[in-house]
């Protein structure tokens, strides 16, 4: 049965005893570690070269507006300006994007959200910079505001991309309509007629926003063959570099990539932001440009969470057991498209959530509009729905007088299921363990606030240090959510990734290098890198190559995917190696000793070749010699198929995650204040190659699901469209103050398709945090709250 | 203008700085030291958090000619700042008893702390970084995942663990409410600052 583990205490640096060598398994600490707190670690926005330049962006200031004129005269009058770009001045393409290449690089004749890029600068200081852009005269008139379904549908609707032709155009019900994915199974109506018990609600997710900490930012260097150098802070380079070269008008090889330092990403660098425009300025000055947002740019810079409308009804008969779930999910995609049509995807595919349910007739959909972009966040899709069905299970529950968590075991699904798009759940899915393991944990204790001697500390009380209440109606609730995430690339991705591999001897020592174009972001990739390649190969020295373009595409660091996908590309291109070593051996030493003869049975360890039997039959160094073995392999997951356009079936992803929470929260119920006071977390991993990581990747996920439960939405003007809060000082993320002790429990399952057994981490907590902590609140309350975040006015009718 | 600067124990002089630039800014772009970190520039996230003459600061908040004349602590110089703390405890202890005030006084041997720890440390491939106690923590109990909050985080928890060596978890809250982490949730960066207040603690002993 599964080996389980609760994290709560610092976790100990090796799981077994002796000393740790930094294997698979073990938390191998990052190889990055101590760059990163002696400050010398060079993110994207660290960098600086002779001669530099700086651009800046100038934004639009309405949401839809039709160009009538630029002029920048008066910027490139200024001096330290060196140029000065619009629309007119690009020199290839025009156009960019990752699914569909709808978006400018820079606003032609139209402008469509508030902050649309309309003209870029350059000039030896960033204040001059800024200040030459505001110098350029933009003249704009103002052009009717979509905003919302039935702005984007009504009859007389400005189209947002007239005149579409990318693959989803053809069955879409409107052209404001990004895409459309409908799922249907078995009979909903039939089933209804059987339901004892019917609920019906609609529920809201405000938008939000990643709020990476490193602002977006690279720097782009003039090459004398024509190309140019790119460093940079993204998530997939390879994508970056196939959208940027046609706009440079360049071969792919002449735009060569570098991964800087990426202060975390979480979706938000999967889009282009400032690499064209500094890459356009570099070419077009001659010299190097650096461009760096700062934060109030950053909320403009880059897509978000795409906000939602969702409408379910789910029935059940009185014995608890789901019947059907009819739903219908309504994403703003806002002005381009970015990854909308998979978002579109995985909300629909994964709408009724981690049970089994016979019926279903889903339907999700993502708008154009004029509010801000939308795209990749941790979660993508599937946190919009987990919202909406977790609470549909709590009504219900309520509704047949069950325990919340008892009737989600009685509906959960287990290895063996069939998702509502007909795809076979073939590998463990421990839902209704999940659910056992966080409700068996003890419960923190009551009116912590109370000191000895019967002193408050208000610190433990919501308000906290604002001193509101001393304990007077805080009231305390209890809520559980689970949610399922597919992990990597879906509906039928040609989903690789690539690893070199060179193993050498160097001072008389065998070392391998990895070289990979994964983007570390922050979750640890480089150090799983180091503890696969130690383990495939028997080698004590590890050394990373920088991630750069010179080899092949590692595949986006999203999706929950790169310790799959990359780790696996690392893993298989170490058994290429291995085999080239023991081919090698057997040529020399073949004739010394038989077990050569089965190299199925022979690993590398310590330096040496083993047998299974535990003899050293030859030693690493010796057989690498002089000569060094240097491989680059490509590594696929099982192929996936598309979703049918009219039924949704298919078996669309590659594998699936699930966690679990349990929320305990404390309110004020006169202030409408939330303390969340423990927020305990149970998920499968399959295998954790670095407990460390993993147990970080779980309490990170949680503590954004947290955020978007009752304090983080961009909040854009319904007059306008406009964004109302774009600082931190007005979009709140969670503090240190804000977030509660969050205990762990990691269930190691394998998944036996994935390497090692794992499964991807990163995503899946951050999907059913939102709905424990608002289900902690409803019982609170009594509240039925359909919206996150929630804010104190729900909770008080202010 | 000209703006003379002591960062980490070092003087600097930065020339043709415009009277809007940062501290910051001038950190990070006219004296060679990025580590203080640029994530919000309006005093919210606490990724800029040095030391203006002991006392931590934003430093995209303090305008530059403020630091006119005085001393500025960076991450770049946290590990020397500690060592020379150690050093000064140790040596004000053997002289004085327990009780005497531990003054810092830059220049100190490599006698305690950063320095020896680090060198044990050597061993590990490339840790042999002379490290604070605090930074070492940071690695060992998982709490940098990007890295970006680090250097502001670090900064503060080291003036948390000079004027509170043994915190409360609420002190270490309270301490570090003025740094935004986006990645950890926080779970192991109050590890961290418990381990290096604990392994301080048994140092001293």
């Amino acid at each position: 049965m599964a080996a389980g583990r609760t994290a709560s205490a610092p976790t100990p640096l090796a799981r077994t005893g002796g000393a740790p060598r930094g294997v698979v398994g073990e938390s191998a600490p990052r190889p990055d570690g101590t760059l990163k707190v002696t400050g010398e670690f060079a993110y994207s926005s660290d960098l600086w070269h002779e001669d530099m330049l700086w651009g800046v962006t100038l934004r639009s200031p309405h949401a839809h507006a039709a160009i009538r004129s630029i002029d920048t005269a008066p910027a490139l009058a200024l001096p330290g300006v060196y140029a000065v770009m619009t629309h007119a001045d690009l020199p290839a393409e025009t156009h960019y994007g990752l699914e569909i290449r709808d978006q400018p690089v820079l606003a032609k004749d139209r402008v469509r959200y508030h902050g649309e890029p309309v003209a870029i600068v350059a000039a030896d200081h960033p204040e001059t910079a800024r200040r030459a852009a505001a110098l350029i005269v933009v003249e704009y008139e103002e052009l009717p505001l979509v905003v919302d379904e039935a702005t984007a549908t009504a009859p007389d609707a400005p189209l947002l991309h007239p005149g579409r032709r990318d693959r989803h155009a053809a069955h879409v019900p409107h052209p404001n309509i990004v895409h459309r994915q409908p799922v249907r199974r078995g009979d909903v109506a039939a089933a209804r007629a059987r339901a004892d018990v019917v609920v019906r609600r609609t529920y809201e997710v405000g938008m939000q926003d990643q709020a990476f900490l490193g602002p977006e930012s690279g720097l782009a260097v003039p090459a004398e063959d024509g190309g140019v150098d790119l460093y940079i802070a993204t998530q997939w380079l390879h994508i970056d570099r196939d959208q940027l070269a046609p706009v440079l008008g360049l071969p792919a090889d002449k735009v060569r990539l570098t991964l800087s330092g990426v202060g975390g990403a979480f979706g938000a660098r999967e889009d282009l932001s400032m690499q064209a425009h500094a890459c356009l300025l570099a070419l077009r000055t001659g010299k190097p440009v650096k461009i760096v947002y700062n934060r109030y740019e950053s909320f403009f810079g880059h897509v978000h969470r795409h906000p939602a409308k969702l409408s379910y009804e789910h029935g059940a008969t009185r014995d608890g057991t789901l019947l059907y779930v009819q739903c219908r999910i309504v994403l703003d995609g806002g002005a381009y498209a970015s990854s909308s049509p998979a978002v579109v995807g995985n909300a629909a595919s994964l709408s009724v959530g981690p049970y089994v349910v016979e019926n279903v007739d889903a339907e999700a959909i993502a708008l154009y509009s004029n509010n801000p972009p939308c795209g990749a966040m941790r979660g993508f899709g599937a946190v919009q729905a987990c919202f909406a069905y977790e609470a549909q299970m709590d009504a219900v529950a309520a509704e047949l007088g069950l325990d919340p968590v008892e009737f989600r075991q009685r509906n959960a699904m287990s290895q063996g299921a069939t998702m509502p798009t007909g795809q076979l759940v073939d590998s463990p899915a421990p839902v209704a363990e999940l659910l056992r393991r966080v409700k068996a944990l003890p419960m923190p204790p009551e009116r912590a606030w109370e000191t000895a001697g019967g002193a408050v500390d208000v610190r433990a009380l919501p308000g906290g240090l604002s001193n509101t209440t001393h304990g007077e109606a805080v009231v305390r609730g209890v809520g559980y959510a689970v949610g399922i995430k597919n992990v990597g690339f879906s509906e039928g991705f040609d989903d690789y990734s690539t690893a070199r591999i060179r193993l050498e001897v160097i001072g008389g020592e065998p070392v391998a290098l990895v070289h990979t174009a994964m983007a570390e972001v922050g979750q640890g990739g480089v150090t799983v890198h180091t503890q696969i390649a130690r383990t495939e190969l028997g080698v004590g020295r590890v050394t990373l190559h920088p991630a750069d373009t010179r080899v092949g595409s590692a595949g986006s660091t999203s999706a929950s995917r790169q310790t799959y996908m990359t780790g696996g590309a690392v893993k298989h291109t170490c058994e290429a190696v291995r085999e080239e070593v023991l081919r090698r051996g057997r040529a020399r030493h073949g004739a010394g000793h038989p077990a050569w003869a089965a190299p199925d049975r022979l690993r590398l360890a310590d330096g040496k070749v083993v047998t299974d039997g535990g003899e050293v039959i030859g030693d690493l160094a010796e057989i690498l010699g002089d000569e060094p073995i240097d491989l680059e392999r490509e590594f696929r997951h099982r192929p996936t198929e598309p979703f049918d356009l009219r039924t949704g079936q298919g078996s669309g992803h590659v594998q699936y995650s699930f966690c679990a929470h349990r929320a305990v929260v404390e309110v004020d119920t006169e202030l409408g204040l939330v303390k969340v006071v423990e927020l305990a977390a149970a998920q499968d991993v399959g295998k954790a190659i670095n407990p460390l990581s993993v147990v970080g990747q779980i309490q990170g996920g949680s503590a954004q699901g947290l955020g978007l439960a009752v304090m983080e939405e961009i909040v854009v003007s319904a007059d306008g469209a406009k964004v109302r809060n774009p600082s931190f000082t007005d979009y709140l993320i969670p503090t240190v103050l804000d977030t509660p002790t969050m205990p762990v429990e990691v269930l190691e399952l394998a998944d036996d398709h994935a390497p090692y057994g794992l499964r991807g981490v990163g995503e899946a907590p951050t999907l059913s945090s939102t709905p424990a902590v608002v289900a902690a609140i409803r019982a609170a309350t009594g509240r039925p709250l359909k919206r996150v975040p929630v804010r104190p006015e729900h909770l008080t009718d202010t | 203008m000209r703006v003379n600067i002591t960062v980490n124990g070092r003087p600097y002089a930065a020339d043709d700085v415009w009277e809007g630039e940062s501290l910051l800014y001038v950190l990070r772009e006219r004296l060679g030291l990025p580590g203080s970190k640029n994530a919000c520039e309006q005093g919210e996230c606490g990724s800029c958090t040095v030391r203006l003459d002991g006392v931590p600061v934003c430093a995209c908040l303090v305008a530059a000619g403020q630091a006119e004349g005085r001393e500025v602590l960076t991450v770049e110089g946290l590990a020397d700042h500690a060592r020379r703390r150690s050093s000064a405890t140790a040596e004000a202890a053997e002289a004085a008893g327990p009780g005497a005030p531990g003054a810092v006084r830059p220049g100190e041997s490599e006698a305690a702390g950063a320095v020896r720890r680090g060198a044990a440390e050597a061993g590990r491939p490339g840790e042999s970084v002379p490290l604070a106690p605090v930074q070492r923590a940071f690695i060992d109990a998982g709490a940098v995942q990007c890295g970006f909050c680090t250097p502001g985080l670090l900064v503060a928890a080291d003036e948390l663990l000079e004027r509170n060596p043994d915190p409360s978890d609420a002190d270490i809250r309270e301490a570090l409410s003025g740094n935004l982490c986006r990645c950890t949730g926080y779970e192991k960066i109050l590890d961290a600052v418990r381990l290096a207040a604990a392994r301080t603690a048994g140092e001293a002993v």
